[in-house]
C-alpha cells in the first residue's frame, strides 16, 4: 500500500503506569493482586449524569443502552477510595514530579495551575464511573520532529476479570497519557516513535515494567476515511500490523460505500417479528431466542458479508453495534444458511422480508427489548456504511484486527473532580528537576566504560534488569558475566518456563559475587536459577547442583584420569585434550569452572607427553 | 470575562483556544476542547468573544394522573448538587424538579409536587427550620399528599427526622432521604435511595423514617425509625444504622420490593396531628476526662440540657456542684451514654446515684441527638417538671425502647 496517496495520519497515545509508593488519589500500594486474594466484594450500577456544560456525551449514552451491574473485588490492599465509597487524597507527589520529569525530557511547558478533572468512563472500570484525569504539561518534541500535545497523569482503570467483574487492585495506580500530534504517515513511524516514547518513559526509571504496564492507543485516519482510535495495543512490534490492517478496513469501507451508492443500496427503518418463523430450527442460538428480528438491506447482498480486515467483515462491524444492546450477534444471509439454519428456513426469511437476490436479510435475538435494540443498532451501522467510514473508538483484537468500542468520545465527557484540589507548579519546581540519563546514552557508556559490545549493552540498558546489572557492577563483578548472566541465561530460563521474577536483585548479586570468587562454577548458574526461583535460599540452591570442587581435589582427579589413559594421551598428543576433557567434565560439570578443568588438563597431558 | 467567553493562551509558544470558567487562586481557569481544564495567569488570556447563552438540558417531566400523589419536599444537600464554578466545590443548588428529571423512574412510582421551604447544607439546619419543615409536610398531607420524601443533607438528617417524629402524628409515610456520594457521578447511590424511598412513601407506613443504603452495594435500602437512626460513617453508602434495633423495613433494588416489621407503624394508623411548639434553648454536651466544670456555666442559660455521659451514664464528680446548680436554677438535664448502644443506669455507680440525687433525668437507652431533639420538643410542650420527667422518660415515637433486647 502506498501510505502516502491514501493519505495515512496517525498519532499515539501512550499509557504508562508509573511505579510509585502509593497511589494517586489514595494511600494504597501500587501492587496487582491475585483474584483467589480477594477479601471483599462490592456490586454496584452506574449511570451517565449531565456534564457541566448541559447534555449527556454520546459514548456514555452508548454504554447506557444496557443497565449494568457491576461487580468490584476488594483486597487488603485496596480501601475505601478504590471502593468510591471516601472521598479522594489530594494527588500524589511522587507521581507528579514523575510526570514532570517526563514533560521535561520532553521539552514540554507545564501548566501553572493542575487541575484534577472527572473523566466519564461508565463501562464499569471505575467505580466512581469516571477517572480522574489532570492535564499537566504541554507542547513537546520527541525524537527530533514529531510533536508532543500533552501528558496527563491519571488513574489507572479497575481490571476486568469477566464480563462486568473487576478487579478494584489495579484501580488507581497512576499512569501519565502521552499524546502525539497526528505527525506519523507510514505504519513503521508510528512504531519508531512509540519506541522513542518508551525509551524516555523507562529513563525515568519509575515506571512499572512487564506486560500491561505500558498501553498504546492508536489513532488512524487516511484521506476521505475518518478518525479512528484503537486501544489497548500492548505490543511495539504489533503496531505497524494495526496500523496497515487499519487502513485496509478503510480503504475497504470506502469501495463499500461506493458500490452500495452504485447499487442504490438503502437501509430501511422498521424490523420485523420473525421468531414463528424459527419455532422449530436447529440452531441453538435462535432455538432459546425468546424473541427474533430481522430487517432487510436492499441492494446489500454480498456486501454484509464481505472481508474488510482479514477475518472481518461488514456483518462483524455490525454485530459490534448489535452487541452493545446485550445479544451475543447478528446472523445475515450473505452467511446462511450455517450454524444450524437450514435453506428453507433462509428461503422462509427471505420471502417473508420481501427480500430479493439483491438484498441481504438481517437477524438477531433475544427478548424483545434486546432484539429491537439490536435491530436498530445493527440498521444505523448499515446506514454508516452509505455514508463512509463512522469515527469510532476501537478494541484491538489479538492478530491486529479491531472490533468496535464505542464512538469517539466528544469534550462533554469531562467536568472537574471538585475532592481533589488543584496543583500549581512553580518554575523553581521545574528547574529543580534533574534529567536522568537516557537509556541509549546508558547504553553507549556501557559500551565505553565496560566494553561491551553495542547491541548486547542496548540490550542490558533496555531490559528490566538494568537496575541489577548496574547493582552488579558496582559490587565488582565481570560486566560480561553479569550481562551474560541477567540477559541470557535469565531470558533462557524464562523460555524453559522458568521465571526468576520473583529472585531478589540481593540474591542475583550475592550469587554473583560467588561466581566471581570462583566458589561457585558459571556452569552451574542456570541449575542454581532454576533453584532459586523454585523458592530455595542461595545456600540450598548452590548446594543442589552438588558441593563446589576445589583445585585441589581437581588436580587428583586430572591426575587419576590422566594417569588411566596415558597412553592414548601418548598416541595422540595433544589432540586428546578434548576426548579427556570430556572425560572430566562429566565428573564436575558445574561444580567449578571449565576453563580452569582445560588448564590444568591442559598441564597435566603436556607432563605426560 | 465570564464563564462561557471563548478566550485563548500561549503554552509552550502554541496558541490555544478554550472556553472561560472561572478565576480561582488569581488564575484564570479555561476549560480546553479536549475537556481539561488548566489555570494559567490571567494577564495570559486573551478575550476573543462572549460565549452562547446555553440552556440547561431538562427533559420534561410526565406525571401519571392514576399513581398515589406523592410530595417532596427538598431542603438540599447531595441528594441534588452540582458544581460550583466560583469554589470548585459541590454544593445544593437543584429545585425539586430537577430531581424528577433526574430519575425519571420516580414518575413510575406515584405522581409528584414539589416543595423547597429552604436549600441549605444540612450543617446550616437549625430548630427554626425544623418547625417549617413540620408545617409544610403538615400541608402537604393535609392537601392529599399519601406520602411525603424529604430530600435532605445527610450530616443532620437524622436530627431532623427525629424533630419532625416528635411534632407531627402522621397517618402515611415521611421519608427522609439523601446521597452519601455526590449526584453528580454516575456512582452515585441518589437514584437508588430516592426510588427506594418513593417506593416507601407510597407503602403501609405511618411514621417518619430515613431510607438509606443498607450496604455498600446497590441491593437494597434500610428504613430507619426516625429515633433510632445514626449516620455511623462519614462517607460510606451504608452510613446510616438503626442502633439498638433493627430498621422498620428494607426495599430491594432494582425491583423495588417492600417489607416492612410488624411494629412498623401503619398507614392511617395514627390522626394528622401537629405541635410545632420547640425550645431550641438546649444544648448537647459530651464529657470528657479533666473536663473543666466551668464549661457549664456557659449553658447556665438553656433550659435543658443533655449529657453524653461515659459508660451508664457517668460524668466526674467535679462536674456534680454545677450540675446540681443548674437543676436548682430550673434546666432540665438527662443523661445518655457516649457508648451509644445500651441503656443509661444511674443507680449502680456512687456518681450516678449522686446526678439522680441532683435532679438529673435518665434518658433510657435514648440516642443522645434524640434525647436533645426529644427534649427540645418536650419543653415546647411543656412547663411542668414532673411532666417533663414524665415525657422524657416515656417512649413516644420510638425513641425509648423498654427492654433491651439480646442479639442486637
Amino acid at each position: 500500500m502506498d501510505y502516502k496517496v491514501l493519505g495515512l495520519t496517525a498519532g499515539i497515545e501512550i499509557h504508562q503506569q508509573l511505579d510509585t509508593a502509593e497511589k494517586l488519589y489514595c494511600r494504597c500500594p501500587t501492587i496487582l493482586r491475585n483474584i483467589d486474594e480477594r477479601n471483599g466484594e462490592i456490586r454496584r450500577y452506574l449511570r451517565a449524569t449531565v456534564s457541566e456544560m448541559g447534555g449527556i456525551d454520546r459514548a456514555a449514552e452508548e454504554e447506557m443502552k444496557q443497565m449494568r451491574f457491576f461487580s468490584y473485588y476488594a483486597y487488603d490492599t485496596t480501601c475505601l477510595v478504590e471502593n468510591d465509597d471516601e472521598p479522594p487524597t489530594p494527588m500524589n507527589p511522587e507521581a507528579l514530579q514523575i510526570t514532570l520529569t517526563i514533560a521535561k525530557m520532553l521539552l514540554m511547558t507545564p501548566i501553572s495551575q493542575v487541575h484534577t478533572m472527572r473523566k466519564m468512563v461508565i463501562d464499569g472500570s471505575n467505580t466512581t464511573g469516571f477517572q480522574r484525569t489532570a492535564l499537566v504539561a504541554m507542547n513537546g518534541i520527541a525524537g527530533g520532529d514529531c510533536a508532543i500535545e500533552s501528558i496527563c497523569l491519571e488513574e489507572e482503570a479497575a481490571q476486568r476479570v469477566t464480563d462486568k467483574t473487576f478487579s478494584l487492585d489495579r484501580l488507581g495506580i497512576p499512569l501519565v497519557e502521552i499524546t502525539t500530534a497526528p505527525c506519523m504517515h507510514t505504519p513503521e513511524e508510528v512504531k519508531e516513535i512509540a519506541e522513542y516514547i518508551g525509551m524516555i518513559l523507562r529513563s525515568t526509571r519509575k515506571v512499572k515494567r512487564g506486560l500491561g504496564t505500558i498501553r498504546q492507543d492508536v489513532n488512524i485516519s487516511i484521506r476521505d476515511g475518518a478518525r479512528v482510535e484503537i486501544k489497548g495495543v500492548q505490543e511495539l512490534d504489533l503496531i505497524p500490523e494495526v496500523v496497515s490492517r487499519e487502513v485496509e478496513r478503510q480503504v475497504s469501507l470506502l469501495a463499500i460505500r461506493e458500490e452500495l451508492r452504485s447499487r442504490s443500496a438503502e437501509v430501511p427503518r422498521g424490523k420485523i417479528d420473525v421468531t414463528d418463523l424459527f419455532s422449530s430450527t436447529k440452531s441453538k442460538v435462535l432455538k432459546k431466542a425468546p424473541c427474533i428480528m430481522a430487517a432487510t438491506l436492499k441492494g446489500f447482498a454480498g456486501i454484509v458479508g464481505r472481508e474488510i480486515q482479514p477475518g472481518r467483515r461488514l456483518g462483524s462491524e455490525m454485530s459490534d453495534y448489535a452487541k452493545k444492546c446485550g445479544v451475543g450477534g447478528l446472523f445475515h444471509t450473505d452467511e446462511l444458511p450455517a450454524y444450524g439454519v437450514t435453506e428453507e428456513e433462509v428461503a422462509a426469511l427471505r420471502e417473508r422480508m420481501l427480500a430479493d437476490d439483491g438484498d441481504c436479510v438481517i437477524i438477531v435475538s433475544g427478548t424483545e427489548e434486546q432484539a429491537s435494540c439490536a435491530i436498530r443498532q445493527a440498521l444505523k451501522r448499515a446506514g454508516m456504511a452509505l455514508e463512509g467510514i463512522p469515527e469510532e473508538t476501537r478494541k484491538m483484537l489479538p492478530e491486529g484486527c479491531s472490533a468496535y468500542m464505542r464512538p469517539l468520545p466528544g469534550a462533554a465527557r469531562m467536568y472537574p473532580e471538585t475532592d481533589v484540589l488543584p496543583v500549581e507548579i512553580t518554575e523553581e519546581m521545574m528547574d529543580a528537576i534533574k534529567l536522568p540519563e537516557l537509556l541509549t546514552d546508558v547504553a553507549a557508556r556501557f559500551t565505553e566504560e565496560l566494553g561491551i559490545d553495542g547491541a548486547l549493552a542496548r540490550h542490558i540498558a533496555y531490559s528490566d534488569r538494568l537496575p541489577t546489572f548496574e547493582k552488579a557492577i558496582a559490587a565488582g563483578i565481570k560486566p560480561a558475566l553479569a550481562a551474560r548472566t541477567l540477559i541470557s541465561t535469565l531470558r533462557e530460563l524464562s523460555r524453559d518456563g522458568v521465571d526468576c521474577g520473583r529472585v531478589p536483585d540481593e540474591m542475583l548479586i550475592l550469587l554473583l559475587v560467588r561466581v566471581n570468587k570462583g566458589e561457585v562454577a558459571k556452569e552451574a548458574l542456570p541449575d542454581i536459577l532454576r533453584a532459586l526461583a523454585g523458592g530455595a535460599s542461595l545456600e540450598e540452591a548452590i548446594l543442589s547442583v552438588g558441593p563446589t570442587f576445589s583445585v585441589k581435589d581437581l588436580e587428583c582427579l586430572i591426575e587419576e584420569i590422566v594417569t588411566e589413559r596415558a597412553e592414548f594421551i601418548r598416541d595422540r598428543g595433544m589432540a586428546a585434550l578434548g576426548p579427556v576433557m570430556g572425560v572430566v567434565m562429566k565428573e564436575v560439570r558445574g561444580r567449578i569452572d571449565g576453563q580452569i578443568v582445560a588448564d590444568i588438563l591442559k598441564r597435566s597431558i603436556e607432563k605426560v607427553i | 470575562m465570564k464563564t462561557g467567553d471563548l478566550v485563548s493562551c500561549t503554552i509552550g509558544g502554541k496558541m490555544l483556544e478554550a472556553v472561560y470558567i472561572t478565576e480561582r487562586d488569581e488564575r484564570a481557569v479555561l476549560k480546553l476542547s479536549s475537556g481539561y481544564n488548566i489555570g494559567v495567569p490571567i494577564s495570559e488570556v486573551r478575550h476573543i468573544r462572549d460565549g452562547e447563552e446555553r440552556k440547561g438540558f431538562e427533559p420534561p417531566v410526565v406525571q401519571d394522573s392514576k399513581l398515589p400523589e406523592l410530595a417532596i419536599i427538598s431542603t438540599g444537600g447531595t441528594i441534588a448538587s452540582r458544581v460550583d464554578y466560583r469554589t470548585g466545590a459541590v454544593t445544593s443548588r437543584s429545585t425539586a424538579d430537577e430531581i424528577i428529571s433526574a430519575i425519571p423512574r420516580l414518575a413510575t412510582i406515584g405522581r409528584f409536587r414539589t416543595r423547597q421551604p429552604f436549600s441549605i447544607l444540612s450543617e446550616n439546619m437549625k430548630p427554626s427550620m425544623w418547625i417549617e419543615l413540620a408545617r409544610c409536610i403538615y400541608d402537604e398531607i393535609q392537601a392529599g399528599a399519601r406520602g411525603v420524601i424529604v430530600t435532605h443533607g445527610t450530616d443532620t438528617m437524622a436530627y431532623s427526622a427525629s424533630a419532625i417524629s416528635f411534632m407531627l402524628d402522621t397517618p402515611v409515610p415521611i421519608i427522609f432521604v439523601g446521597s452519601q456520594r455526590s449526584a453528580d457521578r454516575p456512582s452515585s447511590d441518589n437514584v437508588m435511595n430516592a426510588l427506594c424511598s418513593a417506593a416507601v412513601a407510597s407503602a403501609n407506613l405511618g411514621e417518619v423514617a430515613i431510607c438509606m443504603h443498607g450496604t455498600v452495594n446497590d441491593d437494597y435500602c434500610a428504613v430507619h425509625r426516625a429515633t433510632r437512626v445514626r449516620k455511623m460513617h462519614t462517607s460510606r453508602r451504608d452510613a446510616f444504622q438503626s442502633i439498638g434495633t433493627e430498621p422498620i423495613g428494607r426495599i430491594t433494588y432494582p425491583d423495588l420490593e417492600i417489607s416492612l416489621q410488624a411494629d412498623a407503624i401503619g398507614r392511617g394508623d395514627q390522626v394528622l396531628t401537629l405541635r410545632d411548639a420547640m425550645e431550641e434553648k438546649c444544648a448537647l454536651i459530651s464529657y470528657y476526662p479533666g473536663m473543666d466544670p466551668a464549661i457549664l456555666d456557659a449553658y447556665a442559660s438553656c433550659r435543658g440540657l443533655v449529657i453524653a455521659g461515659t459508660g451508664l451514664g457517668h460524668v466526674g464528680t467535679v462536674l456534680m456542684e454545677r450540675i446540681r446548680e443548674l437543676v436548682c436554677n430550673g434546666t432540665t438535664i438527662v443523661m445518655t451514654t457516649q457508648c451509644l448502644q445500651g441503656r443509661v443506669c444511674d443507680r449502680v455507680y456512687d456518681t450516678g446515684r449522686d446526678l439522680l440525687r441532683a435532679g438529673v433525668i435518665e434518658g433510657e437507652d435514648m440516642l443522645p441527638e434524640t434525647a436533645l431533639v426529644k427534649l427540645m420538643w418536650v419543653l415546647g410542650q411543656t412547663d411542668e417538671t414532673g411532666e417533663i420527667r414524665r415525657l422524657m422518660q416515656e417512649n413516644l415515637k420510638g425513641e425509648i425502647i423498654r427492654r433491651s433486647v439480646y442479639g442486637l
